[in-house]
């Protein structure tokens, strides 16, 4: 930044577009708040990392327990513990970004009142964090891919656009949501429950296809439905569903930047009302 | 050349009502209130285009209009909720102005609190990465000034501690250390220096000096007057969010002070009616006083140490008289007396009978007590016997200043001298 740099500050009222230019000049802090959250998250911890894979691998021990022995619940195809662990670890991915990420200004008053810097850093930061969480149980999961011997396909290459798909579904509902609660507390006991349902109305520990034919399309409203299918059919070459996929995708999309706006257009207020 | 900074016409309003209501705001009354919010401000625009939420506004600012130029160093201050602070994070873009804009020509970085993002969880060494990337600062240029950063907290030991471990005297001075290596073309520094030890502090004034010096320019709130009169190039009072005074430091920092005393309820005239603790011999003849300090501005309490003191005391002879004298005692929170002033110590005083009502003036062109209150006695000598006197009848408050023009504060004893120190030749050196 050069002394010809000039800056007007002036009252700023309603809808605006994301200060791309902003973003770019302050990426540096961007990295350093994603290092923090990683820094941080298992600090004083015995097991430290390795929460980042246990969570998805109890849950898919337990569901598969329940749901596969006791309730009968098939995959489509590959074992079922497989098949869960393919299905919880973007889920695992996209509710504790929203949980956290929703929760992320709140958590960080005291950055929003004392410091500028553009304020989508901090509940992007925060999911930026839980990228190497995925990352993690994608390792572990390849160990299991091994251990029950099951192919790698081409549709492998898929993947990147539905870890894409996850993060914009999740940055979408976390901008949005932690800009409603800086006023709206109601968030906190919303998010809880939203994520709780989630789990049921996602086919995480269920086949895309034990939904009816007609309510496909009204699943694919659920951009995690798509993002979970693609998941599958990524990882273990499940059937994909083009069309359920294709709509989660546009909805993420639409999330994403209904999200950024509507986070651009509360943010001024934070530092008034936080 | 341009200002560095221009503001222009700023204002800041908060809604008080408003901002209670919305902490805690649910959907359920956000959706009464969008639902009422047209039949609001149809209504609100009948009561002369007020909207009915205003009956909770509040101005935290109200068209603050000046420019800054470049190297100049700025000292804001003001009484608690002012304005200080809201300017500051106006100027920060923390918050964005209700109405008015700023104009910034330059690289600012702003320090409203010591150790902002500090995470009690990372060591120091992280600590001072992040804090320097959060406060503006590039990675390169952190890496390049780690080790000055290090050697002015003093933890060298410590970079690889948790800084939940630091004593709270550590960690001020390594979350000092970093802001004051920024190398901003401006910065904005809110009251931080109040934090830390005695010799800490004095090691950010020496920093914060240096800043100045080299070319910055500075907007600097403290309500350490020291700092202000010695640091600044200029002063600005604001008083309930509005600039009141804009000039030297030291006149900003007297209009301040005076703005203090006359805030404090009895003004700077004292009727003497029924005040203090009374012991009238003759009669209730002592009548008024009036306190004046630099330049006749009125002052009751709050007079920065060495300034000039002027008391005018009313009263009455009721008969014609030649020798009357008026004394003024000042007794410290201890009740001890620490100075009297009396009318016989005056050599050039011409004896003259009077009769009727009177005003003695006494003037005092340092008053050179410490900091801290004083009870004023007065009283009236007829005939070189107490005619009437008032113990507590009025109180004055001395302010620390710069007295001895060094930014040190004087702490002990009860009163300061000026006095100088000189090294001489000792009798044995070679």
């Amino acid at each position: 930044m050069s002394s010809t740099f000039e800056l007007t500050i002036r009252p700023r009222k309603g809808w605006q577009a994301i200060d791309f230019k902003e973003v770019y000049l302050y990426r540096e802090l961007f990295a350093f708040l994603v290092w923090r959250d990683i820094k941080i998250r298992y600090r004083q911890t015995l097991l430290g990392g390795l929460w980042a894979v246990l969570q998805p691998f109890i849950a898919m021990l337990i569901f598969s327990f329940i749901f596969n022995r006791l309730a009968h619940v098939e995959s489509d195809g590959p074992p079922y513990k497989l098949f869960a662990y393919a299905g919880l670890a973007p889920w695992t991915f996209f509710s504790t970004s929203v949980t956290q990420s929703s929760n992320s200004l709140l958590a960080n008053h005291q950055l929003v009142s004392k410091i500028y810097f553009p304020r989508i850093f901090i509940p992007l930061g925060a999911i930026g964090a839980l990228l190497l969480d995925l990352m993690l149980s994608l390792g572990l999961f390849s160990v299991m891919m091994l251990y029950y011997r099951w192919p790698v396909t081409p549709a492998l290459l898929w993947l990147p656009v539905f870890m894409l798909a996850a993060v914009l579904a999740a940055a979408g509902s976390g901008l949005t949501l932690s800009a409603l609660n800086v006023s709206f507390r109601d968030v906190k006991y919303v998010v809880p429950f939203m994520v709780q349902m989630g789990l049921f109305v996602t086919p995480v520990i269920y086949p895309a296809r034990y939904i009816p034919h007609r309510w496909q399309i009204l699943m694919g409203l659920n951009p995690m439905a798509g993002v979970v299918i693609g998941f599958r059919h990524a990882l273990l070459g499940t059937p994909a569903s083009w069309e359920v996929m294709g709509l989660s995708i546009a909805v993420s999309l639409f999330l994403f930047a209904s999200g950024l706006l509507i986070f651009r257009r509360m943010e001024n207020r934070f530092a008034d009302i936080i | 050349m341009n200002p560095i900074l221009e503001i222009r016409n700023v204002s800041k309003q908060y809604k008080l009502g408003g901002r209670r209501l919305r902490k805690a705001e649910t959907f359920r009354e956000l959706l009464q209130r969008t639902v009422s919010k047209p039949f609001g401000q149809l209504t609100g625009l009948r009561n002369n285009g007020a909207p009915k939420e205003d009956l909770y506004a509040f101005w935290a600012l109200q068209d603050v209009n000046t420019e800054v130029n470049q190297g100049d160093i700025v000292g804001i201050i003001g009484r608690n909720g002012a304005g200080k602070s809201t300017l500051l994070k106006i100027l920060s873009r923390i918050t964005s102005p209700t109405e008015g804009m700023v104009t910034i020509r330059g690289r600012l970085a702003s320090l409203l609190e010591v150790g902002t993002g500090f995470h009690p969880e990372l060591t120091g060494k992280e600590n001072i990465f992040l804090n320097g990337a959060i406060l503006g600062m590039r990675r390169a240029e952190i890496i390049r000034r780690f080790d000055e950063i290090v050697a002015f907290a003093e933890v060298e030991k410590f970079l690889d501690t948790p800084v939940k471990h630091y004593s709270s005297g550590m960690y001020v001075r390594l979350a000092f250390a970093v802001a004051a290596h920024l190398d901003p073309e401006i910065l904005v520094v809110d009251e931080v220096l109040a934090v830390g030890d005695l010799s800490f502090q004095k090691k950010c004034l020496g920093k914060m000096g240096e800043v100045s010096r080299s070319g910055r320019t500075v907007l600097f709130v403290s309500h350490n007057m020291a700092a202000i009169e010695n640091l600044c190039s200029r002063g600005i009072v604001l008083h309930q969010g509005k600039l009141h005074y804009d000039g030297t430091p030291k006149d900003a920092i007297q209009y301040y002070l005076n703005s203090l005393s006359t805030q404090s309820g009895t003004g700077h005239v004292v009727e003497l009616n029924g005040v203090g603790d009374r012991r009238s011999i003759v009669a209730p003849l002592l009548k008024r006083l009036e306190f004046f300090t630099e330049n006749e501005q009125p002052l009751v309490e709050g007079l920065s140490i060495g300034s000039r003191l002027k008391v005018r005391v009313h009263f009455d002879l009721p008969r014609p008289t030649a020798s009357f004298n008026v004394g003024l005692g000042f007794n410290n929170s201890y009740g001890q007396r620490i100075f009297t002033a009396h009318s016989m110590f005056e050599p050039s005083r011409s004896i003259k009978e009077q009769v009727g009502p009177q005003v003695f003036a006494c003037e005092i062109p340092s008053f050179t007590l410490m900091p801290g209150e004083y009870a004023v006695k007065v009283f009236l000598e007829l005939n070189n016997s107490e005619a009437d006197a008032i113990e507590d009848a009025a109180k004055i408050r001395v302010l620390e200043s710069d007295f001895y023009g060094t930014g040190k504060v004087p702490r002990n004893g009860a009163f300061v001298l000026k006095h100088a120190w000189y090294l001489e030749q000792a009798a044995d050196a070679k």
